[in-house]
Protein backbone atom coordinates (compact mmCIF):
# COMPACT_ATOMS: atom_id res chain seq x y z
CA UNK A 1 0.00 0.00 0.00
CA UNK A 2 1.34 3.52 -1.18
CA UNK A 3 1.92 6.25 1.19
CA UNK A 4 2.28 10.19 0.56
CA UNK A 5 3.30 12.93 3.46
CA UNK A 6 1.11 15.96 3.50
CA UNK A 7 4.31 17.79 2.73
CA UNK A 8 7.45 17.44 1.13
CA UNK A 9 9.04 18.31 4.85
CA UNK A 10 7.67 15.13 6.43
CA UNK A 11 9.56 12.65 6.11
CA UNK A 12 8.15 9.24 6.36
CA UNK A 13 11.28 7.23 6.93
CA UNK A 14 10.98 5.05 10.51
CA UNK A 15 10.26 7.52 12.89
CA UNK A 16 8.45 9.69 10.65
CA UNK A 17 10.20 12.94 11.65
CA UNK A 18 10.60 16.76 9.80
CA UNK A 19 13.27 17.48 7.92
CA UNK A 20 13.98 21.71 6.94
CA UNK A 21 15.94 23.29 4.52
CA UNK A 22 18.86 24.70 6.82
CA UNK A 23 20.97 27.55 5.95
CA UNK A 24 24.28 26.70 5.79
CA UNK A 25 25.56 29.54 6.48
CA UNK A 26 23.23 31.21 9.49
CA UNK A 27 21.44 28.08 10.28
CA UNK A 28 17.79 29.28 10.01
CA UNK A 29 15.79 26.80 9.21
CA UNK A 30 12.69 26.78 6.84
CA UNK A 31 9.86 24.21 5.80
CA UNK A 32 9.25 25.93 1.76
CA UNK A 33 11.53 25.45 -1.15
CA UNK A 34 13.84 28.50 -0.67
CA UNK A 35 14.92 30.75 -3.29
CA UNK A 36 17.92 32.09 -0.92
CA UNK A 37 17.60 32.62 3.07
CA UNK A 38 15.30 34.93 4.54
CA UNK A 39 17.65 35.76 7.36
CA UNK A 40 21.45 36.22 5.64
CA UNK A 41 20.45 36.23 1.87
CA UNK A 42 22.84 33.71 1.05
CA UNK A 43 22.06 30.81 -1.06
CA UNK A 44 23.09 27.45 0.23
CA UNK A 45 21.05 24.81 2.06
CA UNK A 46 21.45 21.63 3.60
CA UNK A 47 18.78 18.95 4.93
CA UNK A 48 18.03 19.03 8.94
CA UNK A 49 16.51 16.19 10.69
CA UNK A 50 13.90 18.23 13.42
CA UNK A 51 13.41 16.70 16.81
CA UNK A 52 10.33 15.17 17.08
CA UNK A 53 9.89 16.49 20.83
CA UNK A 54 8.84 19.79 22.39
CA UNK A 55 6.72 22.05 24.16
CA UNK A 56 3.48 23.96 23.12
CA UNK A 57 3.77 27.73 23.17
CA UNK A 58 0.79 28.88 21.59
CA UNK A 59 -2.50 27.51 20.98
CA UNK A 60 -5.98 28.36 20.00
CA UNK A 61 -8.55 26.38 19.92
CA UNK A 62 -10.71 27.20 16.44
CA UNK A 63 -14.60 26.54 16.46
CA UNK A 64 -15.05 28.21 13.24
CA UNK A 65 -13.29 27.50 9.66
CA UNK A 66 -13.79 26.36 6.16
CA UNK A 67 -16.76 24.21 5.93
CA UNK A 68 -14.70 21.10 4.83
CA UNK A 69 -13.00 21.60 8.36
CA UNK A 70 -14.06 19.61 11.12
CA UNK A 71 -14.32 21.81 14.45
CA UNK A 72 -13.22 22.07 16.91
CA UNK A 73 -9.71 21.43 16.83
CA UNK A 74 -6.48 22.62 18.52
CA UNK A 75 -4.13 24.39 16.23
CA UNK A 76 -0.88 24.96 17.83
CA UNK A 77 2.81 26.72 17.97
CA UNK A 78 5.34 24.16 18.83
CA UNK A 79 8.73 24.76 19.67
CA UNK A 80 10.75 21.81 19.04
CA UNK A 81 14.07 20.97 21.66
CA UNK A 82 16.46 22.36 18.76
CA UNK A 83 14.27 25.50 18.50
CA UNK A 84 12.50 25.16 15.50
CA UNK A 85 9.42 26.26 15.36
CA UNK A 86 5.95 24.49 14.14
CA UNK A 87 2.85 24.87 13.78
CA UNK A 88 0.30 22.05 13.81
CA UNK A 89 -2.89 20.42 15.33
CA UNK A 90 -2.62 19.46 18.50
CA UNK A 91 -4.01 15.86 19.15
CA UNK A 92 -4.72 13.45 21.52
CA UNK A 93 -6.23 16.22 23.98
CA UNK A 94 -9.67 17.16 24.39
CA UNK A 95 -10.38 20.58 22.63
CA UNK A 96 -11.07 22.43 25.76
CA UNK A 97 -9.32 25.33 27.21
CA UNK A 98 -9.03 23.40 30.78
CA UNK A 99 -7.63 20.16 29.22
CA UNK A 100 -4.37 22.19 26.98
CA UNK A 101 -1.22 23.37 29.56
CA UNK A 102 1.03 26.50 27.53
CA UNK A 103 4.59 24.81 28.22
CA UNK A 104 3.05 21.14 27.84
CA UNK A 105 5.75 18.74 26.41
CA UNK A 106 5.08 17.39 23.39
CA UNK A 107 5.74 14.73 20.73
CA UNK A 108 5.36 14.11 16.82
CA UNK A 109 2.69 11.50 15.46
CA UNK A 110 1.90 10.77 12.27
CA UNK A 111 -1.66 9.86 11.02
CA UNK A 112 -3.62 8.37 7.69
CA UNK A 113 -5.93 11.40 7.10
CA UNK A 114 -7.53 10.22 3.61
CA UNK A 115 -7.00 8.37 0.46
CA UNK A 116 -6.81 9.35 -3.02
CA UNK A 117 -8.44 7.77 -5.87
CA UNK A 118 -5.57 5.39 -6.21
CA UNK A 119 -5.54 4.02 -2.81
CA UNK A 120 -2.79 6.05 -2.33
CA UNK A 121 -2.62 7.21 1.71
CA UNK A 122 -1.98 10.75 2.70
CA UNK A 123 -0.18 10.50 5.70
CA UNK A 124 -0.53 13.64 8.28
CA UNK A 125 1.33 14.74 11.40
CA UNK A 126 0.33 16.46 14.52
CA UNK A 127 1.53 16.49 18.30
CA UNK A 128 0.47 15.06 21.30
CA UNK A 129 0.92 15.24 24.76
CA UNK A 130 4.07 12.52 25.80
CA UNK B 1 15.53 68.32 9.35
CA UNK B 2 13.23 68.99 6.72
CA UNK B 3 9.98 70.69 7.08
CA UNK B 4 7.12 69.28 8.82
CA UNK B 5 3.96 67.55 6.41
CA UNK B 6 0.32 68.96 8.05
CA UNK B 7 -3.03 67.16 7.52
CA UNK B 8 -5.42 70.05 6.37
CA UNK B 9 -8.33 68.23 5.93
CA UNK B 10 -9.96 64.82 6.98
CA UNK B 11 -12.62 62.80 6.89
CA UNK B 12 -14.30 59.14 6.96
CA UNK B 13 -17.62 57.48 5.98
CA UNK B 14 -19.61 55.90 8.46
CA UNK B 15 -18.36 52.20 8.54
CA UNK B 16 -21.59 50.39 7.90
CA UNK B 17 -22.72 47.64 4.88
CA UNK B 18 -24.02 49.90 2.38
CA UNK B 19 -26.08 47.84 -0.23
CA UNK B 20 -26.24 50.62 -3.44
CA UNK B 21 -23.20 52.61 -2.99
CA UNK B 22 -19.91 51.69 -4.41
CA UNK B 23 -16.12 51.81 -3.71
CA UNK B 24 -16.07 54.98 -5.72
CA UNK B 25 -19.10 56.39 -3.84
CA UNK B 26 -17.48 55.67 -0.48
CA UNK B 27 -14.16 57.16 -1.72
CA UNK B 28 -15.52 60.29 -3.46
CA UNK B 29 -17.51 61.00 -0.67
CA UNK B 30 -14.42 60.72 1.56
CA UNK B 31 -12.52 62.52 -0.58
CA UNK B 32 -15.08 65.23 -0.73
CA UNK B 33 -15.30 66.04 2.49
CA UNK B 34 -11.30 65.99 2.89
CA UNK B 35 -11.19 68.37 1.01
CA UNK B 36 -14.00 70.82 2.54
CA UNK B 37 -13.07 69.93 5.87
CA UNK B 38 -9.61 71.07 4.85
CA UNK B 39 -11.56 74.41 2.73
CA UNK B 40 -9.27 73.08 -0.51
CA UNK B 41 -10.70 72.38 -3.70
CA UNK B 42 -9.51 69.03 -5.73
CA UNK B 43 -7.73 71.41 -8.23
CA UNK B 44 -5.20 72.47 -5.96
CA UNK B 45 -3.52 68.40 -5.24
CA UNK B 46 -0.80 67.65 -6.97
CA UNK B 47 -0.52 63.76 -6.05
CA UNK B 48 -3.52 60.80 -5.26
CA UNK B 49 -2.88 58.14 -3.77
CA UNK B 50 -5.68 55.66 -3.48
CA UNK B 51 -5.80 52.42 -0.83
CA UNK B 52 -7.78 49.49 -1.18
CA UNK B 53 -6.68 45.90 -0.22
CA UNK B 54 -9.13 44.30 -3.02
CA UNK B 55 -9.80 46.84 -5.51
CA UNK B 56 -5.75 48.56 -6.18
CA UNK B 57 -5.60 46.54 -9.27
CA UNK B 58 -9.10 48.14 -11.12
CA UNK B 59 -7.82 51.64 -11.04
CA UNK B 60 -9.59 52.69 -8.35
CA UNK B 61 -7.56 56.33 -7.45
CA UNK B 62 -8.37 57.17 -11.24
CA UNK B 63 -12.06 56.03 -11.04
CA UNK B 64 -12.33 58.73 -8.26
CA UNK B 65 -10.56 61.41 -9.90
CA UNK B 66 -13.47 60.83 -12.81
CA UNK B 67 -16.05 61.41 -10.10
CA UNK B 68 -14.90 64.18 -8.11
CA UNK B 69 -12.01 65.89 -10.84
CA UNK B 70 -10.07 64.56 -13.32
CA UNK B 71 -7.10 66.61 -13.36
CA UNK B 72 -4.70 64.76 -14.43
CA UNK B 73 -2.26 64.20 -11.77
CA UNK B 74 -0.55 61.92 -10.60
CA UNK B 75 -2.34 58.46 -9.12
CA UNK B 76 -0.84 55.83 -6.79
CA UNK B 77 -3.24 52.96 -6.57
CA UNK B 78 -1.78 50.96 -3.33
CA UNK B 79 -2.38 47.78 -2.05
CA UNK B 80 -0.53 46.59 1.74
CA UNK B 81 -2.71 44.54 3.78
CA UNK B 82 -4.03 46.30 6.50
CA UNK B 83 -1.55 48.78 6.70
CA UNK B 84 -3.06 50.12 3.18
CA UNK B 85 -4.44 52.89 4.29
CA UNK B 86 -1.87 54.09 6.19
CA UNK B 87 0.42 53.51 3.09
CA UNK B 88 -1.85 55.66 0.85
CA UNK B 89 -1.35 58.36 3.61
CA UNK B 90 2.53 57.79 3.45
CA UNK B 91 2.40 58.06 -0.18
CA UNK B 92 0.83 61.63 -0.32
CA UNK B 93 3.43 62.23 2.65
CA UNK B 94 6.42 61.22 0.65
CA UNK B 95 5.99 63.15 -1.92
CA UNK B 96 5.75 66.28 -0.15
CA UNK B 97 8.42 65.41 1.93
CA UNK B 98 10.56 65.05 -1.05
CA UNK B 99 9.78 68.47 -2.20
CA UNK B 100 7.30 66.68 -5.55
CA UNK B 101 4.34 67.77 -4.37
CA UNK B 102 3.25 70.91 -2.11
CA UNK B 103 -0.63 69.66 -1.36
CA UNK B 104 -2.42 66.24 -1.36
CA UNK B 105 -5.27 63.73 -1.34
CA UNK B 106 -5.13 60.54 0.15
CA UNK B 107 -7.85 58.38 0.59
CA UNK B 108 -8.72 54.48 1.80
CA UNK B 109 -11.47 52.28 0.91
CA UNK B 110 -12.79 48.97 1.08
CA UNK B 111 -16.16 47.31 0.44
CA UNK B 112 -15.98 43.86 2.35
CA UNK B 113 -19.50 42.50 2.53
CA UNK B 114 -19.84 39.52 4.54
CA UNK B 115 -16.60 38.15 3.44
CA UNK B 116 -16.31 35.86 6.39
CA UNK B 117 -13.15 34.53 8.03
CA UNK B 118 -10.85 35.74 5.39
CA UNK B 119 -8.11 32.79 4.59
CA UNK B 120 -8.28 29.22 5.09
CA UNK B 121 -10.16 27.16 2.03
CA UNK B 122 -8.12 26.92 -0.20
CA UNK B 123 -9.09 23.03 -0.51
CA UNK B 124 -8.49 21.79 -4.03
CA UNK B 125 -11.53 20.70 -5.50
CA UNK B 126 -12.36 18.05 -7.64
CA UNK B 127 -8.81 16.43 -6.96
CA UNK B 128 -8.39 12.70 -6.66
CA UNK B 129 -4.78 11.51 -7.22
CA UNK B 130 -2.40 13.07 -4.96
CA UNK B 131 0.58 15.33 -6.22
CA UNK B 132 2.85 17.39 -4.20
CA UNK B 133 2.93 20.82 -5.59
CA UNK B 134 3.44 24.69 -3.59
CA UNK B 135 6.09 25.66 -2.17
CA UNK B 136 5.33 23.25 0.64
CA UNK B 137 5.14 20.17 -1.82
CA UNK B 138 1.56 19.81 0.08
CA UNK B 139 -1.10 16.79 -1.47
CA UNK B 140 -4.56 18.40 0.41
CA UNK B 141 -5.06 21.93 1.62
CA UNK B 142 -3.10 21.50 5.30
CA UNK B 143 -5.92 24.26 6.98
CA UNK B 144 -7.20 22.38 10.32
CA UNK B 145 -4.83 19.98 9.69
CA UNK B 146 -1.45 21.81 10.49
CA UNK B 147 -2.98 24.55 12.22
CA UNK B 148 -5.27 27.05 11.41
CA UNK B 149 -4.33 29.87 8.44
CA UNK B 150 -7.44 32.21 9.74
CA UNK B 151 -6.99 35.07 10.62
CA UNK B 152 -9.01 34.62 14.35
CA UNK B 153 -6.71 31.90 14.68
CA UNK B 154 -3.07 33.50 13.62
CA UNK B 155 -3.89 36.46 16.20
CA UNK B 156 -5.52 34.09 18.83
CA UNK B 157 -2.25 32.33 18.94
CA UNK B 158 -0.18 35.44 19.14
CA UNK B 159 -2.23 36.24 22.00
CA UNK B 160 -1.56 33.11 23.36
CA UNK B 161 2.47 32.84 23.10
CA UNK B 162 2.21 36.34 24.88
CA UNK B 163 0.21 34.94 28.05
CA UNK B 164 2.62 31.76 28.08
CA UNK B 165 5.22 34.48 27.96
CA UNK B 166 4.12 36.65 30.63
CA UNK B 167 2.06 36.40 33.92
CA UNK B 168 -1.13 37.92 34.55
CA UNK B 169 -2.99 37.73 31.25
CA UNK B 170 -5.39 35.30 30.01
CA UNK B 171 -9.29 34.70 28.55
CA UNK B 172 -10.33 37.56 31.11
CA UNK B 173 -7.95 40.24 30.26
CA UNK B 174 -8.89 39.32 26.18
CA UNK B 175 -12.93 39.59 27.26
CA UNK B 176 -12.08 43.18 28.61
CA UNK B 177 -9.99 44.90 25.99
CA UNK B 178 -13.48 43.85 23.62
CA UNK B 179 -15.69 45.28 26.71
CA UNK B 180 -13.98 48.47 26.76
CA UNK B 181 -13.90 49.02 22.64
CA UNK B 182 -17.29 48.39 22.61
CA UNK B 183 -18.41 50.70 25.37
CA UNK B 184 -16.12 53.38 23.69
CA UNK B 185 -18.13 52.90 20.51
CA UNK B 186 -21.79 54.33 21.85
CA UNK B 187 -20.23 57.34 21.88
CA UNK B 188 -18.86 57.23 18.35
CA UNK B 189 -21.53 57.66 15.64
CA UNK B 190 -19.79 56.98 12.91
CA UNK B 191 -19.40 53.17 14.35
CA UNK B 192 -20.33 50.68 12.56
CA UNK B 193 -21.62 49.47 15.86
CA UNK B 194 -22.33 51.00 19.60
CA UNK B 195 -23.81 48.60 21.48
CA UNK B 196 -22.34 47.57 24.79
CA UNK B 197 -22.22 44.44 26.26
CA UNK B 198 -21.18 43.16 29.65
CA UNK B 199 -17.61 41.29 29.97
CA UNK B 200 -19.97 38.46 30.70
CA UNK B 201 -21.63 38.13 27.52
CA UNK B 202 -18.41 38.87 25.48
CA UNK B 203 -16.76 35.76 27.47
CA UNK B 204 -20.27 34.09 26.28
CA UNK B 205 -20.63 35.00 22.82
CA UNK B 206 -19.76 32.22 20.11
CA UNK B 207 -16.37 30.96 20.21
CA UNK B 208 -14.39 31.59 16.90
CA UNK B 209 -11.11 30.81 18.04
CA UNK B 210 -10.21 30.40 21.92
CA UNK B 211 -9.70 32.57 23.13
CA UNK B 212 -11.67 35.38 20.10
CA UNK B 213 -15.10 35.08 20.97
CA UNK B 214 -17.09 36.77 18.07
CA UNK B 215 -17.44 39.75 19.87
CA UNK B 216 -13.98 40.14 20.09
CA UNK B 217 -13.24 39.80 16.38
CA UNK B 218 -13.89 42.82 14.17
CA UNK B 219 -16.60 42.63 11.70
CA UNK B 220 -16.13 42.96 8.12
CA UNK B 221 -18.14 46.01 6.74
CA UNK B 222 -17.87 48.87 4.53
CA UNK B 223 -16.13 52.52 4.21
CA UNK B 224 -13.62 54.87 3.11
CA UNK B 225 -11.71 57.63 4.74
CA UNK B 226 -9.67 60.40 3.41
CA UNK B 227 -7.04 62.68 4.16
CA UNK B 228 -5.64 65.78 2.38
CA UNK B 229 -1.93 66.63 3.40
CA UNK B 230 0.21 69.62 2.82
CA UNK B 231 3.77 70.76 3.29
CA UNK B 232 5.17 73.03 6.34
CA UNK B 233 5.79 75.95 3.29
CA UNK B 234 2.20 75.70 1.38
CA UNK B 235 0.34 75.87 4.80
CA UNK B 236 1.76 79.50 5.89
CA UNK B 237 0.59 80.86 3.12
CA UNK B 238 -3.26 79.76 3.79
CA UNK B 239 -6.04 81.26 5.78
CA UNK B 240 -5.63 81.66 9.71
CA UNK B 241 -8.40 79.11 9.94
CA UNK B 242 -6.76 76.65 7.78
CA UNK B 243 -3.37 77.06 9.98
CA UNK B 244 -5.31 76.78 12.80
CA UNK B 245 -6.90 73.51 12.42
CA UNK B 246 -3.64 71.82 10.55
CA UNK B 247 -2.22 69.01 12.47
CA UNK B 248 1.31 67.94 12.35
CA UNK B 249 2.31 64.53 11.27
CA UNK B 250 5.40 64.22 13.85
CA UNK B 251 6.72 60.79 12.78
CA UNK B 252 5.52 58.80 9.68
CA UNK B 253 6.68 55.03 9.78
CA UNK B 254 6.20 52.22 7.65
CA UNK B 255 8.06 48.53 8.68
CA UNK B 256 7.88 44.76 7.45
CA UNK B 257 8.57 42.00 9.36
CA UNK B 258 12.38 41.19 10.12
CA UNK B 259 13.43 37.67 9.66
CA UNK B 260 12.54 35.73 12.90
CA UNK B 261 12.92 32.00 13.93
CA UNK B 262 9.05 30.86 13.63
CA UNK B 263 7.52 33.48 11.60
CA UNK B 264 7.74 31.27 8.76
CA UNK B 265 4.49 29.08 10.42
CA UNK B 266 3.34 31.86 12.63
CA UNK B 267 3.78 35.74 11.39
CA UNK B 268 5.37 37.38 13.88
CA UNK B 269 3.24 40.57 14.15
CA UNK B 270 5.70 41.81 17.55
CA UNK B 271 8.75 43.09 16.05
CA UNK B 272 8.11 45.17 13.04
CA UNK B 273 5.78 46.63 15.08
CA UNK B 274 8.07 47.22 18.06
CA UNK B 275 10.76 48.40 15.49
CA UNK B 276 8.04 50.85 13.58
CA UNK B 277 7.07 52.50 17.60
CA UNK B 278 10.85 53.22 18.24
CA UNK B 279 11.34 54.70 14.83
CA UNK B 280 8.36 56.96 15.10
CA UNK B 281 9.31 58.17 18.56
CA UNK B 282 12.64 58.99 17.31
CA UNK B 283 11.55 60.85 14.54
CA UNK B 284 8.47 62.42 16.52
CA UNK B 285 10.66 62.72 19.64
CA UNK B 286 8.07 62.00 21.68
CA UNK B 287 8.00 59.07 24.32
CA UNK B 288 4.99 56.78 24.73
CA UNK B 289 4.31 58.68 28.12
CA UNK B 290 3.48 61.43 26.22
CA UNK B 291 0.54 60.29 24.17
CA UNK B 292 -3.22 61.67 25.15
CA UNK B 293 -4.56 59.02 23.07
CA UNK B 294 -3.45 55.90 20.57
CA UNK B 295 -5.76 54.06 17.78
CA UNK B 296 -3.87 50.97 17.72
CA UNK B 297 -4.76 47.83 15.63
CA UNK B 298 -7.51 45.56 17.23
CA UNK B 299 -8.15 43.14 14.68
CA UNK B 300 -8.96 41.09 17.13
CA UNK B 301 -8.54 41.95 20.96
CA UNK B 302 -5.72 39.28 21.38
CA UNK B 303 -4.01 41.99 18.70
CA UNK B 304 -4.78 45.13 21.00
CA UNK B 305 -3.24 43.64 24.30
CA UNK B 306 0.17 42.61 22.59
CA UNK B 307 0.32 45.84 21.17
CA UNK B 308 -0.07 47.82 24.29
CA UNK B 309 3.44 45.96 25.03
CA UNK B 310 4.48 46.42 21.55
CA UNK B 311 3.77 49.78 21.68
CA UNK B 312 5.55 50.38 24.98
CA UNK B 313 2.15 51.62 26.51
CA UNK B 314 2.84 49.77 29.18
CA UNK B 315 6.02 48.35 31.26
CA UNK B 316 7.37 45.24 28.74
CA UNK B 317 5.81 42.15 30.16
CA UNK B 318 2.69 44.43 31.78
CA UNK B 319 0.38 44.58 29.14
CA UNK B 320 -2.31 42.14 31.61
CA UNK B 321 -1.82 44.61 34.37
CA UNK B 322 -2.11 47.49 32.00
CA UNK B 323 -5.77 46.66 31.01
CA UNK B 324 -7.00 45.32 34.49
CA UNK B 325 -6.00 48.20 35.90
CA UNK B 326 -8.23 50.64 33.39
CA UNK B 327 -5.39 52.57 32.14
CA UNK B 328 -6.59 52.01 28.02
CA UNK B 329 -10.39 53.04 29.14
CA UNK B 330 -10.92 56.72 28.16
CA UNK B 331 -11.26 58.14 31.60
CA UNK B 332 -7.63 55.91 32.13
CA UNK B 333 -4.16 56.77 32.43
CA UNK B 334 -3.60 56.11 28.42
CA UNK B 335 -7.02 55.81 26.25
CA UNK B 336 -6.88 53.52 23.05
CA UNK B 337 -9.26 53.06 20.79
CA UNK B 338 -11.86 55.97 22.03
CA UNK B 339 -13.37 55.22 18.19
CA UNK B 340 -14.65 51.95 19.40
CA UNK B 341 -11.71 50.40 17.62
CA UNK B 342 -11.55 48.01 14.49
CA UNK B 343 -13.84 45.65 16.95
CA UNK B 344 -16.46 47.64 16.95
CA UNK B 345 -15.95 50.82 14.72
CA UNK B 346 -15.76 48.36 12.17
CA UNK B 347 -12.75 47.24 9.82
CA UNK B 348 -12.70 48.34 6.18
CA UNK B 349 -8.99 47.23 5.67
CA UNK B 350 -8.29 49.82 2.95
CA UNK B 351 -9.75 52.83 4.93
CA UNK B 352 -8.62 52.02 8.49
CA UNK B 353 -5.54 53.68 8.35
CA UNK B 354 -6.83 56.66 7.72
CA UNK B 355 -9.83 56.66 9.63
CA UNK B 356 -7.80 56.22 12.82
CA UNK B 357 -5.69 59.89 11.79
CA UNK B 358 -9.04 60.96 11.06
CA UNK B 359 -10.02 59.74 14.92
CA UNK B 360 -6.87 61.41 16.86
CA UNK B 361 -6.75 64.54 14.40
CA UNK B 362 -10.70 65.06 15.07
CA UNK B 363 -9.74 64.57 18.88
CA UNK B 364 -5.97 66.67 18.90
CA UNK B 365 -8.50 70.03 17.30
CA UNK B 366 -10.80 69.26 20.12
CA UNK B 367 -13.66 68.38 17.32
CA UNK B 368 -14.77 65.24 18.59
CA UNK B 369 -18.32 65.89 20.42
CA UNK B 370 -19.33 63.70 23.16
CA UNK B 371 -15.97 61.81 22.86
CA UNK B 372 -13.58 64.08 22.91
CA UNK B 373 -10.42 63.44 25.09
CA UNK B 374 -10.03 66.76 27.04
CA UNK B 375 -6.93 68.15 26.23
CA UNK B 376 -5.65 66.05 23.48
CA UNK B 377 -2.04 67.20 22.03
CA UNK B 378 -0.65 64.70 20.91
CA UNK B 379 -1.63 60.77 19.51
CA UNK B 380 -0.44 57.74 17.83
CA UNK B 381 -2.43 55.97 15.36
CA UNK B 382 -1.10 52.15 14.35
CA UNK B 383 -1.89 49.31 11.83
CA UNK B 384 -0.82 45.82 11.29
CA UNK B 385 -1.61 43.60 8.54
CA UNK B 386 -0.12 39.97 7.88
CA UNK B 387 1.86 39.58 5.67
CA UNK B 388 3.71 41.59 7.40
CA UNK B 389 3.94 45.96 7.08
CA UNK B 390 2.98 48.20 9.68
CA UNK B 391 2.60 51.26 9.46
CA UNK B 392 2.79 54.12 12.57
CA UNK B 393 1.88 58.03 12.32
CA UNK B 394 2.90 60.42 15.48
CA UNK B 395 0.22 63.25 15.33
CA UNK B 396 0.74 66.49 17.35
CA UNK B 397 -1.37 69.69 17.84
ZN1 LIG C 1 21.04 32.25 6.29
Amino acid sequence: MSQIPIVEYLSLDDPPHLVANECKNCKARFFDRRNACGNCGTTEFQKAKVSSTGKLVAFSIVHRAAPTIPVPYISGLVETDDNTTVRSNIIGVEPSPEHIELGMALELETYELEKDDKGTACIAFGYKPV
Amino acid sequence: MSQPVWILGVSMTKFARYEDEDCVDLASTAALAALNDGGISINEMDIMACGSLFQASAGLGQQVLGQIGQTGIPVYNVSNACATGATALRTVYMSIKAGESEMGLAVGVEKMGKMGLLAGADKKADENVYEPSGRYGSVVSVDGILGTNTMPGVFAQAGMKYAYENDGVGFEQFAKVAYKNHKHSILNPLAQYQKEFSEEEIQQSPMMSYPNTLLMCCPTGDGAAAAVLVSDEKLKTLSAEQQDRAVKISASVLTSDPYVEGGQVQPDVNTLTRNAAEKAYEEAGVGPDELDLVELHDCFATAELIHYDNLKLCESGGAGDFIDSGAPFRDGKLPVNVSGGLISKGHPIGATGIANVFEVSTHLRNEAGDRQIEGAKVGLTHVIGLGSSCGIHILEK
